[in-house]
């Protein structure tokens, strides 16, 4: 039996996935604590309603506060607790299917990868539309105080892009994208291995042998999860 | 590949429903978790105290899911060392740029 010459008693691939995590895990703490260091650089603001400005760090509750179809009504963060909800369900289906696989239950597996890649499905469309509404910005756009070519000028600024955005310092938008925007490559990938996964399980190919696969993609699928955690805590709501 | 004539038409292993009910409980604790976060988010003001109940609860989270969801606790213990303790060298990076912010904000 080959299980016997496997390092720490974990399979080869399943102990390369846990290195690649602990180095993605690196990457992004390091946006994060960076994304930490430049916000505490900036002047922060407890109070409620303060004007945007390039000073003061804005309070993502009140970037974040709109839901589909209701989006004139202030919802702070509902949207970004739905689509935490929506990966962690589809990391709990994974489970599932991990499990089905260790017990060769074709059928399960099947079942459960397909909402897995629905949950991740979903939440790629839920990012799609927070980065839209994010780029396109208010109605009419804020006036606000902007630093340009050496003096301050007041200046009517609507939605968001990598140099200046409406709700804060130009740094804050520019986290923004780079941080949801990494993580959601890592969903995009995560549902691309879930469908090569899924489809290798309808063609019984992983039942001639074993599930080992779906329990790494299923790593990474988690993995993914985790880090939204974080980056729903550190982003959204701190 | 390792006993690929010897499994080819394996019979189905019934599932064990106390493992599958741990995984629903942990689903539970993770969503009431995460509401407990927004219930502090709106009801409490802003403030370190705030901030530290965000990120035990969001570590609280991450415990359960990398140990059971990623099932690393039943892995071998050089594993999660391994997995594990590296890890800790974000909080001298943490530590490093937030003095550096505090030395340029000083």
């Amino acid at each position: 039996m080959q299980k016997n010459i496997w390092p720490w008693k974990a399979s080869h691939g399943k102990l390369m996935m846990w290195f690649f995590l602990i180095s993605d895990i690196f990457t992004f703490a390091s946006l994060l604590i960076a994304y930490g260091f430049i916000r505490y650089l900036h002047l922060a603001t407890n109070v409620k309603d303060v004007q945007p400005s390039q000073i003061y760090w804005p309070i993502p509750e009140k970037v974040f506060h709109s839901v589909p179809f209701l989006q004139d009504m202030y919802l702070p963060l509902i949207f970004v607790g739905i689509m935490t909800f929506v990966l962690i369900l589809s990391s709990v289906t994974m489970v599932l299917a991990v499990d089905a696989g260790k017990r060769m239950d074709q059928k399960k597996v099947e079942k459960w990868l397909f909402w897995t890649i629905v949950g991740g499905i979903i939440f790629l469309c839920c990012q799609a539309w927070e980065w839209s509404h994010f780029i396109a910005g208010s109605k009419e756009g804020i006036w606000m105080h902007i630093f340009q070519q050496g003096t301050w000028i007041k200046k009517n600024i609507q939605g968001a892009n990598l140099t200046i955005n409406e709700y804060g310092p130009p740094a804050f938008a520019a986290f923004f994208f780079v941080i949801t925007g990494f993580h959601g490559l890592h969903v995009l990938s995560g549902v691309v291995l879930n469908i090569i996964i899924y489809y290798r399980t309808v063609v019984g190919y992983y039942q001639k042998e074993n599930y080992l696969m779906v329990e790494k993609v299923g790593l990474y699928w988690h993995f993914v999860d985790v880090v939204w955690l974080f980056v729903f805590t550190f982003f959204y709501l701190i | 590949m390792y006993n690929r004539h010897k499994r080819a038409y394996t019979s189905i292993i019934p599932p064990n429903h106390q493992k599958i009910k741990k995984i629903w409980r942990i689903t539970g604790i993770i969503s009431v978790l995460t509401l407990l976060e927004y219930l502090c988010a709106f009801v409490m003001a802003r403030g370190v105290l705030l901030y530290s109940i965000f990120i035990l609860l969001t570590l609280y989270k991450a415990f359960y899911i990398i140990g059971t969801f990623m099932h690393l606790r039943e892995e071998k213990k050089i594993l999660i060392y391994a997995t594990m303790l590296p890890c800790l060298l974000l909080l001298f990076l943490f530590l490093v740029l937030w003095l550096e912010a505090k030395a340029i904000m000083a």
